[in-house]
C-alpha cells in the first residue's frame, strides 16, 4: 500500500499566543509542534505499511520551520517527504490548501491518503474531504480503525455520543483520522540518523500557483473572546486557595 | 442570486436533533436582520412528518428532499442530492448544524459547487450590510470574524449550543411543504455503511451527575488519576475526563466528556488540568457552575469558569480534598 499522510505544524498546545499588530493572525515567534491528529494519522500509516508493505510519504505546507514535522515523520519511519514551502501557505483557506496538495502530488498514485480530522489552529476539519473531492476519490471521516478487505477497505467511523459505524469502501480513498486510533511510537536513534538521508522534495509556491485561487474565506479580525462569565480568580498559597474555594462551593454555588 | 437563506436540518430515524432547531433559530435571527427569505430543507427518505414539523415554525417554505438512496446516510448521496437541489433552488446562505454528519459531507458539497463552508460557527455579525461569522480558532484561545468572498452559496455550520432551540419562533400559519424527488444515479454512492452501533453498554450515565470532577492532560500520569478520584469521592461526585485521558486508556471511554463523548449539565463541573479545547467545551458548557484549576492562565476553560485557580493542581487538590472533607463532616 502506498499511503500519503498530510501533516501540519501548529503552535504548541500550551504556547502563550499573541496577536499580530493588524489583529488578523498570531505572532509567529512561538514554539510549534505537529498537529496531534496528524501524528495519529502518521502512526496509522506506518502500521498499515508494516502489515501490508508499501510506502509512506508525508507532505506538509508551510514555511521552512514546518520541515521539522517532516523530519520527525521520517525519523519515525516514513520513507520520503514533500514540503510545499512558503510562508504564504499558512494563510490559505482549506480549499486552496487542498488544491495545492492535489497539484503537488498530481504525478503520484496513492492507495490511501490520510489527514488528521482537524487542525488545532484553524480547526476547519475540511481539508481532507475537499482533497478527496478534488481528486475524485471517496472519503470517510473521523476514523478509528482501518482494515484491508478483498474489495478495498473497511473503516470504523466514530459518530457522536459513543456510537460507531463500519463502512466498506473502495480504494484509493481519503480518510481523516481521529486522535487515539492507535498508540504513538517514538523515533529511535537509528531512525533519526536514517531520516537525514531520506529524500525531501521541495515544492515552491510558484509550482502550484496555477492550481490555487483567491481565498473564499477571509479573516476580518482575530481577537480574544469576550468573556460570557464574570470569572473570579482565587489567589494565594494552595492551602488558602483551597479554603476559599470550599467557601465558594458551600455558600455561593451551594453544592456542598 | 435570490436572497434566500436555506437551513438544512439533520434528522436521524425520523427525529431532528436539538442543534438543528438551534440552527433554525440562527436562520430566523439572520433573516430578521437582513430581510432575506428563510427556507428550510429536510433531506432523507420518507421524512414528510419532519418536514411538517419544521413547517410549523416561522419559515417561508420547507422542502422535503427525498430519495431512497439517502438512507442510510452516505456523503456521496447527500452531496449529490443537495447539489442538485441548490442548482435549482439557489440560496445565498446555507446553514447547517456542525455535527459529525455535516462535517462529513459539507466540504464535499461546497467543493462540487466551487464554494466554501465556514465551519463551527458560534455567532454572526451584520454590520453596514456586511455579514460575517464568528468562529473559534487556536482551540478557543481566539475567535475570528470571517467573511465570505465567493459568489455563493456560502455554507455555514453552527456549533452545538450557539443559539437557543427554545428561541425558535412558531409561524402564524403552517409554511408550504414542497416535496423534491432527487434521482441519484447508480455509481454515485461509493461507500457502503453498516449498522450504527455502540461499543459497550454505557456503564456510567454522567448526564445525571450533579457534581463532576473532570481531568485533562494536566494530570500528567495515570497514577495521578487517583488524586482526582479522591476529590470526586470527597464531593460525592463522578469522575470524568477529556478525550486525551480516555485515548490513553487512563479512564474508560464512557467517562469522556465532549463532542465524541457525553454532554453533561451538572450543578458543578470542576475541571482539573483541562485547557478547554472546543471539542471538550461543547460537552460541558451547559453546567450550572464551572470551577477550573489550570496552571496556564490563558487556558480557554477560564473564559467560561465561575471560579478559577491559576496554579499547579498537584499543589491545590490535596488541601482541597481536606477542606471538602472538613466542610462535609
Amino acid at each position: 500500500m502506498k499511503i500519503l499522510v498530510c501533516m501540519k505544524q501548529v503552535p504548541q498546545k500550551d504556547a502563550p499566543l499573541k496577536l499580530n499588530e493588524a489583529g488578523t493572525w498570531i505572532r509567529e515567534d512561538v514554539s510549534y509542534e505537529v498537529n496531534e491528529p496528524d501524528a495519529f494519522a502518521l502512526e496509522e500509516a506506518l502500521r498499515q505499511k508494516e502489515k501490508h508493505k508499501g510506502e509512506v510519504v508525508v507532505i506538509t505546507a508551510g514555511p521552512a520551520r514546518a520541515s521539522q514535522v517532516l523530519r520527525e515523520a521520517l525519523a519515525k519511519g516514513a520513507d520520503r517527504a514533500i514540503h510545499l514551502e512558503d510562508q504564504a501557505f499558512v494563510g490559505l483557506d482549506a480549499y486552496n490548501t487542498a488544491r495545492a496538495i492535489a497539484e503537488a502530488i498530481k504525478d503520484e498514485k496513492f492507495d490511501l491518503i490520510f489527514t488528521g480530522l482537524q487542525s488545532d489552529d484553524y480547526g476547519y476539519a475540511q481539508t481532507g474531504v475537499i482533497l478527496a473531492q478534488i481528486l475524485g476519490l471517496p472519503h470517510a471521516t473521523i476514523i478509528m480503525a482501518i482494515e484491508k478487505t478483498e474489495a478495498g477497505i473497511r473503516v470504523k467511523r466514530e459518530l457522536e455520543a459513543g456510537f460507531f459505524q463500519f463502512v466498506d469502501m473502495p480504494v484509493p480513498a481519503v480518510l481523516t483520522i481521529q486522535s487515539g486510533i492507535n498508540k504513538l511510537r517514538y523515533a529511535t536513534l537509528i531512525g533519526i540518523k536514517q531520516a537525514k538521508t531520506k529524500p525531501v522534495r521541495k515544492v515552491t509556491l510558484a509550482e502550484v500557483q496555477s492550481a490555487i485561487g483567491g481565498n473564499l474565506q477571509k479573516i476580518e479580525r482575530l481577537y480574544v473572546p469576550q468573556k460570557s462569565k464574570n470569572t473570579e480568580f482565587l489567589e494565594g498559597p494552595p492551602a488558602e486557595v483551597a479554603k476559599k474555594l470550599v467557601e465558594k462551593l458551600k455558600n455561593e454555588l451551594r453544592v456542598i | 442570486m435570490a436572497d434566500t437563506i436555506l437551513v438544512v436540518v439533520e434528522q436521524r430515524e425520523g427525529k431532528l436533533n436539538r442543534v438543528s432547531w438551534e440552527t433554525i433559530a440562527a436562520g430566523q435571527a439572520i433573516s430578521a436582520q437582513t430581510g432575506w427569505t428563510l427556507e428550510a430543507a429536510v433531506v432523507g427518505s420518507g421524512i414528510a412528518t419532519i418536514a411538517g414539523e419544521v413547517a410549523a415554525k416561522k419559515v417561508a417554505k420547507v422542502y422535503d428532499v427525498e430519495s431512497a438512496r439517502l438512507e442510510p446516510y452516505t456523503p456521496d448521496a447527500f452531496a449529490y442530492a443537495l447539489k442538485e437541489f441548490l442548482e435549482k433552488h439557489p440560496a445565498k446562505l446555507v446553514l447547517m448544524p456542525h455535527t459529525y454528519q455535516v462535517r462529513d459531507f459539507v466540504p464535499q458539497l461546497a467543493t462540487t459547487l466551487q464554494t466554501t463552508a465556514i465551519s463551527d460557527v458560534i455567532g454572526y455579525k451584520y454590520e453596514s450590510g456586511k455579514l460575517s461569522f464568528t468562529r473559534q480558532m487556536f482551540q478557543g484561545k481566539f475567535v475570528a470574524d470571517v467573511s465570505f468572498a465567493g459568489s455563493g452559496p456560502c455554507f455555514v455550520t453552527f456549533q452545538n449550543g450557539s443559539f437557543r432551540a427554545d428561541k425558535v419562533e412558531a409561524g402564524a400559519t403552517a409554511a408550504p411543504v414542497e416535496t423534491v424527488h432527487v434521482e441519484i444515479p447508480d455509481g454515485v454512492v461509493r461507500n457502503h455503511p453498516q449498522e450504527v452501533f455502540k461499543e459497550a453498554k454505557q456503564a456510567v450515565d454522567l448526564t445525571q451527575a450533579e457534581i463532576i470532577v473532570s481531568v485533562g492532560r494536566g494530570i500528567k500520569e495515570q497514577q495521578n488519576i487517583e488524586l482526582a478520584k479522591q476529590l470526586a469521592d470527597a464531593l460525592g461526585g463522578e469522575l470524568a475526563a477529556s478525550r486525551p485521558i480516555c485515548d490513553n486508556g487512563w479512564l474508560p471511554m464512557d467517562r469522556q466528556i465532549g463532542s465524541s463523548g457525553q454532554t453533561v449539565a451538572p450543578k458543578l463541573y470542576l475541571a482539573l488540568g483541562i485547557s478547554g479545547a472546543i471539542q471538550h467545551i461543547v460537552g460541558m458548557k451547559g453546567a450550572r457552575s464551572i470551577v477550573a484549576i489550570n496552571k496556564d492562565s490563558e487556558a480557554p476553560i477560564f473564559e467560561i469558569s465561575d471560579y478559577a485557580v491559576v496554579g499547579d493542581l498537584f499543589d491545590i487538590v490535596p488541601p482541597l480534598i481536606e477542606e471538602v472533607k472538613k466542610a462535609r463532616a
